[in-house]
């Protein structure tokens, strides 16, 4: 015990689980006591997805150090897959629990295969590269979906890009209707299944980060040469970080669609690949815990602002601004250097031990 | 530096404290609560100010009627015209204590807001989402405007009626629900009514401020009237290139062309001729819609299009079916609600953009689409 205590990534780790989970309790107490507005209802969800989001690509962006500019399209492939297959188990298995599991696995299988086939040419090359593909793979996601047609009648499955080709039976109805979206989606979403999700995303997130494959892609990331070198596959151990952050997102994407009853593909835009990638980069880049209190934060900021009206996108630019500043400032450093230590401090007084030297 | 930061973020920190008393301390217990999404910022930021605007008038209006027996107390939340955004307003007005909701003003985000006042028993009239999904979405969910495919096989119809022989081009957004949804009815009157659609040619969200490709495509390929069914920002791209390579064609468009006039730095002269189906006018004669014509210029500066006007109705056509049913502001919403449906599928309103409006149980609108031509900078009806 002593010695699992005393390593210093085991700490944070269980810090990160221990902050989540007590997160939860609360929430869902308050929520069980109906002590929660509608509006604070409404955010837990999506809080969920988004937390998921962004530990995903944190594990990419921060730990193996490529850039992604399309997370929002692996979202919205596991978003609109997960919605298809839903609709599709309807009759085959009753549980909403276990059907949105389904959707969830489903929807971040695809998008982890879509990750891989990405993968196979760009991870390969030095550079840049990744970013500029997957940015244009979120536009083609969301230019495919939007003119895509998915449909359901007693004949079965339908699939097409424009509207006449696809004549639905008598009492069929569109899954997916090219520019409408995603409509008639059932919300089998909870907040319980967002917990387990971000539980299950921390969990595979931070073990990969301490394994000996974690160790292989910060390498990779810190020196390739040198990584090349002592024998590290570097595309190998790219593309296993890559596929797992993929599949993370289509995992999360499925959450979100599934708690509206209609999205569109243009949410899955560029411009929401670049907010989950502000909650990473705020969170502090291969910071796990500083991911998931970023993507919390900043998510409920802007609504928290709906009162200033017109001025509430104003102010959170200026609150990114200064949130910056102010952590990286070397003073403020000093000060949460100062808090820690004495946070450290009565920890071990508490438990009756003294401190030994942190042990990586 | 430290403290200047230091500053800033109190300034914030009291900003916030601020704005959150605000949105509670105006509220007044015995006024009806009405509540509206829409987008107020963004790129669709001019159609849910419209809304915004003409749901305002119509409040003050109402308001400051001496024998008015039930006042109404307003809040506008904004959108972005996105469906995540509309959850999250909608939940906000709940927390207000919205009784009825005007909203929202584009078609997808109602169209993830609609089934969740349909679970809550919130009365929705919407001024302009026009997807016939909000309709469907359950019984209390009524529209102020035409449903696209409705709208785009009157729009078949007025071109069978007037250019029998036209060859036809369409461009549309394909992005789009509205227009992708107009296009969808219109195609499938067109083939009824057997058409001549010569090109057929799309953009989306993305590559709207170029749409040269697509006029030149609709040239070459010899069309003598291009159908748009799109909203005028884009329209004016549209009418700009066509006069550039001398192309000029007679152009139709449906209600989202209203408010071409007023594109600012448009040649306004480039629109005559144009056919569009609108069901308000700005230049009407009539005392109403000069009355709320002065009001709303007086208020932003700008002539109404027929978002403002849509809106405006909604909140007299609340109004009228709430003091019809005796609806108190101190009722629980589901009652309202309950009080609202029954008058709306009964009850018959004239406002400014139609005499005689009724709604089927759907909760579709039944008005007679008014087809306008642009004759010398105003809306002159089409005989």
């Amino acid at each position: 015990m002593k010695k699992i205590l005393n390593n210093k990534n085991t700490r944070t780790n269980l810090i990160t689980y221990l902050v989540v989970i007590v997160a939860f309790v609360i929430m869902q107490t308050l929520y069980s006591l109906d002590m929660l507005s509608n509006s604070m209802k409404g955010y837990l969800v999506p809080i969920c997805a988004y937390v998921s989001l962004a530990v995903s690509l944190n594990l990419l962006v921060g730990v193996c150090g490529e850039l992604s500019l399309g997370h929002a399209g692996f979202m919205g492939i596991g978003a609109f897959s997960g919605v298809v297959i839903a609709a599709l188990l309807k009759d085959v298995i009753a549980s909403d629990v276990l059907r949105l599991l389904c959707a969830m696995v489903f929807g971040g299988l695809l998008a982890g295969a879509l990750g891989f086939l990405i993968g196979i040419p760009v991870l390969r090359l030095r550079g840049d590269y990744l970013a500029i593909v997957t940015l244009a793979f979120g536009e083609i996601v969301k230019n495919l979906v939007g003119n895509l047609y998915v449909g359901i009648d007693s004949d079965g499955f339908h699939m097409a890009i424009s509207t006449s080709r696809m004549e639905l039976l008598e009492g069929g109805t569109y899954l997916i209707a090219g520019p409408k979206g995603a409509t008639g989606v059932e919300k089998l979403a909870s907040f319980p299944m967002g917990f387990v999700l971000v539980l299950l995303t921390l969990f595979v997130v931070l073990n990969l980060i301490n394994s000996k494959e974690g160790r292989a892609i910060k390498a990779v990331r810190d020196n390739r040469i040198a990584a090349e070198s002592v024998g590290i596959n570097v595309t190998a151990f790219r593309m296993k970080a890559f596929v797992v952050s993929a599949f993370l997102a289509g995992m999360a994407g499925a959450l979100f669609g599934m708690n509206y009853s209609s999205f569109t593909a243009s949410k899955f835009n560029f411009n929401t690949s670049i907010n989950i990638l502000v909650f990473v980069v705020l969170g502090g880049m291969g910071n796990i815990l500083g991911s998931v209190i970023s993507a919390t934060a900043l998510y409920v900021l802007p609504e928290a602002m709906r009162g200033l009206e017109d001025f509430r996108m104003l102010l959170y630019a200026v609150v990114l601004i200064l949130v910056m500043l102010f952590t990286w400032s070397p003073k403020v450093k000093e000060k949460t250097e100062v808090v820690s230590e004495w946070v450290k401090g009565l920890f071990y007084k508490l438990t009756g031990k003294k401190e030994v030297g942190v042990n990586e | 530096m430290k403290k200047l930061i230091a500053m800033c973020l109190a300034l914030v920190m009291a900003l916030s404290l601020l704005a959150g008393c605000s949105s509670h301390s105006g509220s007044d217990s015995d006024a009806l609560k009405i509540g509206m999404t829409g987008p107020l910022t963004g790129g669709n930021a001019v159609y849910g100010t419209a809304v915004q605007a003409g749901i305002e008038i119509a409040v003050e209006e109402i308001n400051a009627d001496p024998n008015n027996t039930l006042k109404l107390e307003f809040q506008p939340q904004d959108d972005e015209a996105d469906g995540e955004k509309a959850v999250s307003g909608y939940n906000v007005l709940k927390d207000w204590g919205m009784q009825v909701f005007i909203g929202t003003v584009t078609s997808s985000a109602c169209n993830a807001v609609a089934p969740l006042t349909v679970e809550d028993e919130i009365f929705l009239l919407t001024p302009s989402a026009t997807a016939a999904e909000v309709a469907t979405a359950g019984s209390s969910t009524f529209q102020m405007c035409f449903t696209d495919p409705n709208q785009g096989a009157s729009a078949a119809e007025v071109i069978a009626n007037n250019w029998p022989e036209a060859a036809i081009g369409i461009v549309y957004d394909a992005s789009d629900d509205y227009s992708s949804g107009l296009y969808d009815g219109f195609k499938n009157k067109a083939a009824e009514l057997s058409l001549n659609v010569v090109c057929e040619t799309s953009f989306t969200g993305d590559t709207k401020s170029d749409l040269s490709t697509q006029v030149t495509m609709c040239k070459d390929a010899g069309a003598d009237l291009m159908f748009l069914p799109i909203y005028y920002t884009e329209a004016s791209y549209i009418l700009n290139y066509a006069s550039r390579i001398d192309y000029a064609p007679q152009y139709v468009g449906c209600d989202g062309m209203d408010g071409i006039l007023n594109v600012e730095g448009f040649d306004t002269s480039l629109a005559e001729g144009m056919a569009l189906l609108t069901p308000f006018d700005a230049n009407a004669t009539d005392e109403a819609t000069q009355s709320f014509v002065a009001k709303y210029t007086e208020k932003t500066g700008e002539v109404p299009t027929q978002f403002a006007a849509d809106a405006y109705d909604c909140v007299y056509a609340v109004y009228q079916a709430a003091v019809a049913a005796g609806v108190k502001a101190s009722d629980e919403p589901a009652d309202i609600c309950a009080a609202l449906i029954e008058q709306f599928t009964s009850m018959t309103f004239d406002g400014l953009t139609g005499k005689g409006m009724t709604w089927d149980s759907e909760g579709m609108i039944s008005k007679a689409p008014a087809v306008v031509v642009i004759d010398g900078g105003i809306y002159v009806p089409m005989d």
